[in-house]
C-alpha cells in the first residue's frame, strides 16, 4: 500500500517534511515515494499529509493509480480554462519563436 | 512595546495635498520615508523598497531557497517557472540554503551597493522554516551588514515570531489581502493547517486570523511590518481601505497596495478567468483612499524572487550557480569596500536631499505656492529619469515613467509606470499596439511628460493625446522642474478648475 508522485510534481518541497515515516526522497526529476516505507499517514493521521499539501492536481496517485486531488479541485481552473490556458501558452511560444527568427 | 501610530499629516504646518498627502513629503526625494518617526527612518533608509531616491543607489537581492507554500492563490500558478516572467513567486532556479550563502556573499561582493537580502519565495519562506532559517543564520554570522528582510502570506508566522526575532531582521512584510473570510474565500481557494488542507471560507478565516496575530506579536517586539495588499477590482478593492485601517491600528509601518499581475498565459486562476487588473488611475485613487490612514508605498516594483541588483533592474543571470563557483573572492575586503560605499551613498543622498529641501523652500517663496493661495487643479506630469532625481532619460529609451501630481500644495510622486522603450519597440509589433501606442495609453491621465530630449516622431500623437512633451527640463531636478512648468500652466490659464468644479463653487 502505497501513493506515488507522478512527474507533474513541481519539486516544491512542501510534502517531503510532512511525511511521518520519511518515505518521500527528492530525486530527479521529481520527488518520489519509497513504497515500502509509505504508509498512506495510516494511524498517523486523517488524510494523506503529501496530498493534502500538494498544490498540482493529479500529482499524487493512490495504489490503484487514481489522481488523490482532482482537476480543478485544487485551483478552480476547469478542463475549458486549463485548454484555454494551454492555447494562450502555444500562441506566446509561437510569437517568441517568430520574433526569433525574423 | 507598541509602535506609535503613524499620521501621515506631519505636525509641522504644512499644507495637506489631496488625499492626505503633505506636500513635502510624499513628492519629496525621501518621499514616504519623511512621514516616519526617526527611529524607523534609521532602519530603513538604505533599505532601496522603501525610498524612490534610496532605490536607485542601494541594491538588493532575493534568494530563492523556499519553494513550498502552505496556501493557494488565485494570482499564483504554482507550475510557472520562465527566466522571461518577472513578477513576484516566479524563480528561475530554486537554491539550497548553502548555495543561497554562496550567491549571496559574491553579489554582495560584486555588487557592493546591495545592502539587503530578502527572502521572499518561490512559495512561502515560513511554510519553509528550516531552509529559511539556516540561510540566515549562516548570513548573520558571515555578512553581518547585510539587513534580512522576509515576506510572508502570515499563515505559520505566529510559531515563527520567536525565531525571526533572534536574527538581524528588522523588517517582516505580511501579505494581507483581506480581513474579511467572505472576500478571503474569493482569493484563496484553500489553506494546509494542522496536517489537513482546509478549502474556502473556512481556510480564508484560519489565514486571516494568524496573519492579524502575526502582526501584533512582531510589532509588539518591536520588528517592523511592512502590509502588502494585491488590488483585486471587484473583489477587494473596496475592502483595502478597512484593511489599511486594521493594519494601522496594529501598528503596521508602511502599506504597499499593487496592482493584480492576471494575463490568460500565466496560467492562474484570476489570468484564465479574465479577472482585470486594476487601471493606473482605480489604483491611484485606492493609494489615496488609503493614505489618509496609513502610510503608502508608491513605487514597488513588485520583484521576481529571486531578483538581483538596482530595483528595477535584474542581475540575476550574472549570479547563476555555476558562474558563483568560478569567483575568487576576499569576503573581508569586499565587506570593507561595502561599508565604503554605503557611506558614500548615504552621503551624497544626505546633499542632495538637502538642496531638494532647499529648492523647494525656494519655490513655495516665489512662486506663492501657499496653502491659502487659491486653489488650482492638480495635474498629472510624468518624467522619465534613469536616477539621482533628475530628468535625465531620453523620451524614447525610457522603460518606465514616474508619475507626480503637481497641485496648489505642491508635487507628490503618484508612482511609476512600465512601457516598452519607445526607440526598441520598432513602428510595430505584429498585430499587437505598437511602442507608442503602449507608451500613450500607460500615459492616459497625464498632460506633460518630461525628458532629457523627445524626438520629433512621437511629438504629434502625444499632442493629439493631450500629452505636452516638454524636453526644456533636461538635467534639472524632477520637482524643481514639474513645479517649474506647474507655475506655467497657471500663468497661461490652464489651470482655473473644470467645469463642473466650477458649478460646485458657484
Amino acid at each position: 500500500m502505497s501513493l506515488e508522485i507522478i512527474e507533474s510534481c513541481v519539486n516544491c518541497y512542501a510534502c517531503e517534511p510532512l511525511c511521518p515515516n520519511d518515505a518521500i526522497y527528492q530525486a530527479s526529476p521529481h520527488f518520489l515515494i519509497d513504497p515500502d516505507k509509505c504508509t498512506e499517514c495510516l494511524g498517523d493521521f486523517d488524510d494523506a499529509q503529501c496530498a493534502s499539501i500538494c498544490p498540482i492536481e493529479g500529482a499524487i496517485l493512490d495504489e490503484m493509480g487514481v489522481a488523490l486531488n482532482l482537476p480543478g479541485s485544487l485551483t478552480g481552473i476547469s478542463a475549458e480554462m486549463l485548454a484555454k490556458y494551454q492555447a494562450a501558452v502555444e500562441a506566446t511560444y509561437q510569437a517568441a519563436l517568430e520574433a526569433k527568427t525574423g | 512595546m507598541d509602535l506609535p501610530v503613524i499620521n501621515s499629516i506631519p505636525s509641522s504646518g504644512e499644507p495637506a495635498a489631496g488625499g492626505g498627502c503633505a506636500s513635502h513629503s510624499c513628492g519629496s526625494t525621501d518621499d514616504q520615508l519623511d512621514h516616519l518617526p526617526e527611529h524607523i527612518r534609521a532602519k530603513v533608509h538604505n533599505h532601496p523598497c522603501y525610498s524612490e531616491q534610496a532605490h536607485h543607489y542601494f541594491a538588493r537581492m532575493h534568494v530563492a531557497v523556499a519553494p513550498a507554500c502552505n496556501i493557494q492563490c488565485h494570482y499564483c500558478n504554482r507550475k510557472y517557472d520562465c527566466s522571461n516572467e518577472s513578477r513576484p513567486g516566479v524563480v528561475s532556479e530554486v537554491l539550497t540554503p548553502e548555495q543561497a550563502v554562496k550567491k549571496v556573499m559574491a553579489v554582495a561582493a560584486n555588487i557592493p551597493q546591495m545592502t539587503v537580502l530578502g527572502i521572499a519565495g518561490p512559495g512561502d519562506p515560513l511554510a519553509n522554516p528550516e531552509r529559511t532559517f539556516a540561510t540566515f543564520r549562516e548570513l548573520s554570522e558571515k555578512a553581518p551588514d547585510i539587513k534580512l528582510c522576509v515576506s510572508t502570506n502570515g499563515l505559520a508566522l505566529p510559531e515563527s515570531v520567536e525565531e525571526l526575532s533572534k536574527h538581524n531582521i528588522d523588517h517582516v512584510t505580511i501579505t494581507i489581502n483581506c480581513v474579511d473570510p467572505d472576500v478571503g474565500a474569493q482569493i484563496y481557494p484553500w489553506v494546509f493547517w494542522k496536517n489537513k488542507r482546509i478549502m474556502g471560507r473556512e481556510g480564508a478565516a484560519i489565514l486571516i486570523e494568524q496573519q492579524q496575530k502575526g502582526l501584533e506579536m512582531l510589532t509588539a517586539r518591536g520588528i517592523l511590518v511592512k502590509v502588502n495588499s494585491v488590488m483585486i477590482p471587484g473583489v477587494n478593492d473596496k475592502h483595502l481601505a478597512e484593511v489599511s485601517k486594521v493594519v494601522k491600528s496594529k501598528g503596521a509601518f508602511l502599506h504597499n497596495v499593487m496592482p493584480l499581475i492576471a494575463e490568460p498565459e500565466h496560467g492562474t486562476f484570476y489570468g484564465l478567468m479574465g479577472q482585470p487588473s486594476p487601471t493606473h488611475e482605480e489604483l491611484q485613487a485606492l493609494q489615496d483612499a488609503c493614505s489618509g490612514d496609513m502610510n503608502m508605498m508608491r513605487h514597488c516594483r513588485q520583484c521576481r524572487a529571486d531578483a538581483v541588483g538596482l530595483l528595477g533592474e535584474d542581475r540575476g543571470l550574472e549570479f547563476t550557480m555555476d558562474k558563483i563557483e568560478d569567483m575568487e573572492i576576499d569576503y573581508a575586503a569586499a565587506m570593507v569596500k561595502r561599508a565604503e560605499v554605503h557611506a558614500q551613498i548615504a552621503k551624497e543622498l544626505e546633499e542632495k536631499d538637502n538642496k531638494a529641501r532647499a529648492a523647494k523652500a525656494e519655490l513655495v517663496s516665489i512662486q506663492g505656492l501657499k496653502p491659502d493661495a487659491p486653489a488650482t487643479r492638480p495635474v498629472l506630469m510624468a518624467v522619465s529619469t534613469k536616477g539621482g532625481g533628475v530628468i535625465n532619460e531620453h523620451f524614447g529609451h525610457a522603460h518606465e515613467f514616474l508619475v507626480y501630481e503637481a497641485s496648489s500644495a505642491g508635487v507628490r510622486f503618484i508612482g511609476h509606470r512600465k512601457t516598452t522603450p519607445y526607440c526598441e519597440g520598432g513602428s510595430s509589433c505584429g498585430d499587437g499596439e505598437s511602442a507608442l501606442d503602449e507608451t500613450l495609453r500607460v500615459l492616459k491621465g497625464c498632460e506633460v511628460v518630461l525628458s532629457a530630449k523627445i524626438g520629433f516622431e512621437p511629438w504629434a500623437p502625444l499632442e493629439a493625446a493631450g500629452i505636452q512633451p516638454n524636453g526644456e527640463h533636461a538635467m534639472e531636478p524632477i520637482e524643481e522642474a514639474i513645479a517649474a512648468v506647474y507655475a506655467e500652466m497657471r500663468a497661461a490659464g490652464k489651470l482655473d478648475a473644470k467645469p463642473e468644479q466650477q458649478q460646485k463653487v458657484a
